[in-house]
C-alpha cells in the first residue's frame, strides 16, 4: 500500500501538469471554474478545447491510439483527473459519445465504421446521444416498444424515446429498438447507430425542474437506418445495451456540485446564531459524515483502480458512487441554503452568489439520483450482482412481449 | 500509487481468518459471555503462539518486526470472529504507549513479555459518565504515587498493568501502574458485552512510573489514540462484514410467501445499504492503515475518518442483521446479539462517535486541508 507516486507516475504527473499549465488557466479559488453563458457557447468552447487535447495526445485517455486515444493506464487516468481539476477548462457534452457510444462501437462496429466515427468522437467534432429510455420503459428498460422492421437492407423505425440528454445538439445517436414483439422481453431487441439528421427524427426539449432543458423527447416516424448500422446480431440488442449501461455508470460517476470542502468553507465563514457555524456541534457532525462519505468514495475508487491495474474488469461496485454522492449532494445543498437562513431560497441567477451553487445542487441532486439508473435499481444491482441475492420475481418472464400487461393496455 | 494490501499481507489475513475459524472463536465468545471467566485464556495463548501479539514489536524486543499493515489485517479478523481476548487493550493500546513513550528500561522489561502474550496490559482513562478531558480528570499523581478511580477499564480485571491518565501538577500525564501492586483495588464491572471483561481500578497510593514528559502527556495521548483508532476501526470493519454476511446467508435460506426473503427488495436494499457502509468503511480504513504505517502527517484525519466510518458500518450492519433475522435475531440462541453487543463495546472503547467526529473536523481545521 503506497499512496505516493512511483517515479514513473511522478514523471507523468509533471508532464500532464506542464501541458495544462501551458494551455489553460489555473483555478483561483474554490468557486472558480469554467462557465459558459449559453449552451451554444459552451459547446463551441468544448469543441475547441477537445481539439487541442486531441492534437496534443491528451484526448480519450482510455481509448486505443489508433482511434485518437492515449492508451493510458488506469492510474494515469486518475493522475490526469487530479491535475486537470486544478484548471479552468471546458467540460461536458462529450461523455455519452466517448464514455458509452465509443466503447460499444469498438466492440461491435466494422473496421471501416470505427475509422469513420471514432476519431471525430475523440476530437469532439461529432456529438453523440443515447436513445434508450421510453415513456413506458425507464428502470424496466427492456420493456421498450420503439419498433424496428427490416425490409431488404433497410430498417424502418417508429416510436418515441425520452430523457435523451443533448439530442438537440447531437450528430449521431445509439438506439435500441424492438425488432420482434413476439419474442420474450429481453430477446426481441436490436441495436443501431444513426444520423440524428435522418428524415423522420424529431427532437422536442423537456423543461426540467431547474427550468433548463438539457434533455428531450425524440420521436421516430418512418426513420430509415441501413442494416450496416446495426450493432450486434438481430435480437441481441439487450446484450449490447448492457455493455453500454455498464460504461454509463462509470461515465456518470460523481454527482457534480458542492461537496464537503464547499460546505466546510461556508460553515467557517458563516454566522449561525451569534457565532461561527463551524462551532455548532450539529454542523460539525454533519460535516464529519460528509467527509467520511467523500473520503470513502475517493479511496474506494482508488482501490477499484488498483484492481483494474491488475487486469480485473470494473465491477458493479462503482454503483455505490452514484448512490452515495447523489444523496450527499442533496443533503449538502439543503444544508448550504439552510445556513443562509431564509435568504437561502432567494433565487439568484448570478453564478457567483453564495446561494447559486447550493440551489444548483438542490435541483441537480434530485435528477442525479434518477439518471443512469435510479438509487433503487442500483441497489438491486448491488444485491444481485455483488452479493449474489436472487432477482426479483417477475410477472413477465418467458411471456411473448406483446402479451405482457402494460400501463397502456 | 497502490491502494491494496500486498499478496503477503493478504495471505496473513487468510491465515488469521482460517485459524480463528478453526478455533471456533465466535463460539468461544459466547462461552465467555455465558460463563464466569473474563476471557478465553486458551485462545489468547494460541493467538500469542501464532505471533499476532508480537506483530508490530521490533525484533530487538523479541517481536516479529512486521509493520502496522500486518496488524491491521489481523485486527480485521479478530473483529470478524469476536475473539474474546484482551488483544485490543494489550496490543493496540498498552504496547503502543510503551513503544512510543517508554524508557529503554521499561521497553526491555515489558515489550518481550507483551510480544509473547505472557503479560497483558490495558489503558485506564474513563472516570465518570462523560468523556475524559484535560479538565475533568481527577486521578492524581504526587511523588510517584497515584490516587483516584478509573471505571469501565477494558480487561482491567485480567491485565497485569495499566497505562493510566492522571493529573500531575497542572498537566495530565501518562503513568504505568502495576495492577498487582499494593494500593490497587480491582473490581469487575458487568457491561452490555460480557464477552469482553471490564473493571474499575481504585488507586490508593500505588506506585506510578511516568511515561514521556507530563507536560506533553495530553498530546502524546491523542497521538496514541489516533494510532489505536485505526486498529479498532479494522476490528469494527471485520465485525460489520461478518454481520452483513450473516444477514445475507439467513435471508437466502429463509422462505416466506413461497419465496426466499432474499428476493424481496425490502431485504435486498437493506443488504445493499450494509454493503455500501462496509465499502466506505473499508476504503477509509485502508487510508487509515496507510497513514498509520507511514506515520503520515494526516494520521489524525485518517484515523478519525476510519474510526467514524467503521463505527457507522458496524452499527448499520449489526442492527440490520437482527432485523433481517426477524424474531430469531432477537433470541439468545442466535449469534446476532453477540455482534450487536460487540459493536456497542467497540464504539464506546477509546471514545464515542460524537467525540471522533469532532476530532475529525478539528484536524481538518488545523490542516485546512482536503
Amino acid at each position: 500500500m503506497d499512496f505516493n507516486d512511483t517515479a514513473e507516475e511522478a514523471k507523468f504527473r509533471k508532464e500532464a501538469y506542464e501541458w495544462l499549465k501551458a494551455n489553460a488557466d489555473l483555478k483561483e479559488g474554490p468557486k472558480d471554474g469554467w462557465r459558459a453563458s449559453s449552451e451554444e457557447e459552451g459547446l463551441e468552447q468544448v469543441k475547441v478545447w477537445q481539439n487541442k487535447l486531441y492534437e496534443s495526445g491528451w484526448a480519450c485517455m482510455h481509448w486505443p491510439k489508433e482511434f485518437g486515444g492515449r492508451e493510458s493506464t488506469p492510474i494515469e487516468r486518475v493522475i490526469w483527473g487530479q491535475e486537470i481539476s486544478k484548471f479552468k477548462v471546458p467540460g461536458g457534452y462529450l461523455e455519452i459519445g466517448q464514455g458509452m457510444a465509443g466503447p460499444v462501437m469498438m466492440m461491435y462496429a466494422t473496421e471501416e465504421q470505427k475509422a469513420r466515427h471514432l476519431p471525430p468522437m475523440a476530437k469532439g467534432e461529432e456529438i453523440w446521444c443515447q436513445l434508450f429510455s421510453e415513456p413506458g420503459a425507464g428502470s424496466d428498460l427492456a420493456g421498450l416498444k420503439t419498433k424496428s422492421v427490416l425490409e431488404g437492407d433497410t430498417w424502418t423505425i417508429n416510436g418515441q424515446k425520452i430523457w435523451t440528454s443533448g439530442a438537440h445538439f447531437s450528430d449521431w445517436g445509439i438506439l435500441v429498438t424492438r425488432s420482434d414483439p413476439t419474442a420474450p422481453k429481453h430477446k426481441g431487441l436490436t441495436y443501431f447507430f444513426l444520423d440524428m439528421k435522418s428524415p423522420g427524427v424529431e427532437v422536442r426539449p423537456i423543461k426540467q425542474i431547474s427550468g433548463g432543458a438539457n434533455f428531450n423527447e425524440v420521436y421516430f416516424t418512418d426513420v430509415k437506418i441501413p442494416d450496416s448500422q446495426r450493432l450486434g446480431a438481430v435480437g441481441d440488442g439487450w446484450k449490447v445495451s448492457l455493455t453500454t449501461l455498464m460504461n454509463e455508470r462509470l461515465a456518470v460517476g460523481d454527482a457534480s456540485g458542492p461537496d464537503f470542502q464547499e460546505a466546510f468553507t461556508l460553515a467557517r465563514g458563516q454566522d449561525l446564531n451569534g457565532s461561527l457555524a463551524i462551532e455548532n456541534g450539529a454542523v460539525r457532525e454533519k460535516l464529519a459524515d460528509w467527509y467520511c462519505q467523500q473520503s470513502g468514495l475517493k479511496f474506494a475508487k482508488y482501490r477499484n483502480i488498483s484492481a483494474l491495474s491488475r487486469g480485473e474488469t470494473p465491477g458493479p461496485q462503482s454503483s455505490i458512487t452514484k448512490i452515495v454522492s447523489g444523496n450527499k449532494l442533496q443533503e449538502i445543498a439543503n444544508f448550504g441554503m439552510d445556513l443562509m437562513d431564509s435568504a437561502g431560497i432567494v433565487r439568484s441567477d448570478e453564478p457567483d452568489a453564495d446561494q447559486s451553487m447550493y440551489q444548483y445542487g438542490f435541483y441537480g441532486a434530485a435528477g442525479i439520483r434518477i439518471a443512469g439508473g435510479t438509487d433503487e435499481i442500483l441497489k438491486n444491482i448491488i444485491s444481485e450482482q455483488v452479493l449474489g441475492m436472487p432477482q426479483d420475481m417477475r410477472a413477465d418472464k418467458g411471456i411473448p412481449f406483446n402479451e405482457i400487461p402494460s400501463s397502456n393496455k | 500509487m497502490n491502494f491494496e494490501f500486498s499478496a503477503e499481507q493478504t495471505q496473513l489475513k487468510d491465515i488469521a481468518r482460517k485459524f480463528l475459524e478453526k478455533e471456533d472463536s465466535v463460539k468461544r465468545a459466547r462461552t465467555v459471555l455465558e460463563g464466569e471467566t473474563s476471557y478465553d485464556e486458551e485462545l489468547w495463548k494460541l493467538i500469542a503462539e501464532m505471533g499476532f501479539t508480537a506483530t508490530a514489536i521490533p525484533e530487538k524486543y523479541d517481536g516479529l518486526g512486521l509493520g502496522y499493515l500486518e496488524l491491521c489485517v489481523i485486527a480485521e479478523e479478530l473483529g470478524r470472529s469476536l475473539a474474546p481476548t484482551p488483544f485490543s487493550s494489550s496490543v493496540y493500546l498498552a504496547t503502543e504507549f510503551l513503544l512510543k513513550l517508554g524508557s529503554e528500561e521499561v521497553k526491555q522489561n515489558y515489550l518481550p513479555k507483551l510480544a509473547s502474550g505472557s503479560l497483558i496490559g490495558t489503558f485506564a482513562h474513563t472516570e465518570g459518565n462523560t468523556s475524559p478531558t484535560e479538565a475533568n480528570i481527577t486521578c492524581e499523581v504526587k511523588g510517584n504515587l497515584i490516587n483516584g478511580t478509573k471505571i469501565v477499564v477494558p480487561d482491567g480485571d485480567v491485565a497485569d498493568f495499566a497505562i493510566v491518565t492522571a493529573k500531575e501538577g497542572n498537566d495530565v500525564g501518562l503513568f504505568l501502574v502495576d495492577l498487582s501492586a499494593d494500593g490497587v483495588e480491582v473490581v469487575n464491572q458487568q457491561t452490555l458485552d460480557p464477552s469482553r471483561s471490564h473493571a474499575s481500578l481504585t488507586f490508593k497510593g500505588a506506585e506510578a512510573i511516568t511515561l514521556g514528559s507530563t507536560n506533553e502527556g495530553w498530546d502524546n495521548l491523542q497521538n496514541i489514540l489516533d494510532r489505536a483508532a485505526v486498529l479498532f476501526a479494522f476490528e469494527q470493519l471485520g465485525g460489520a462484514e461478518a454481520s452483513m454476511d450473516m444477514a445475507k446467508e439467513y435471508a437466502m435460506g429463509r422462505f416466506a410467501f413461497g419465496r426466499s426473503i432474499a428476493s424481496f427488495q425490502a431485504i435486498k436494499h437493506k443488504l445493499a445499504d450494509m454493503y455500501i457502509a462496509v465499502e466506505l468503511a473499508r476504503s477509509n480504513c485502508y487510508y487509515g492503515a496507510w497513514a498509520l504505517s507511514t506515520d503520515a502527517p494526516e494520521l489524525a484525519t485518517a484515523a478519525a475518518t476510519s474510526r467514524v466510518s467503521a463505527s457507522q458500518a458496524f452499527n448499520e450492519c449489526s442492527k440490520e442483521n437482527i432485523q433481517t433475522h426477524g424474531g430469531m435475531g432477537f433470541t439468545w440462541e442466535f449469534d446476532c446479539h453477540l455482534y450487536y453487543r460487540r459493536c456497542r463495546q467497540l464504539a464506546a472503547n477509546i471514545g464515542s462517535q460524537s467525540i471522533w467526529k469532532d476530532k475529525l473536523i478539528s484536524s481538518l481545521e488545523r490542516a485546512n486541508q482536503v
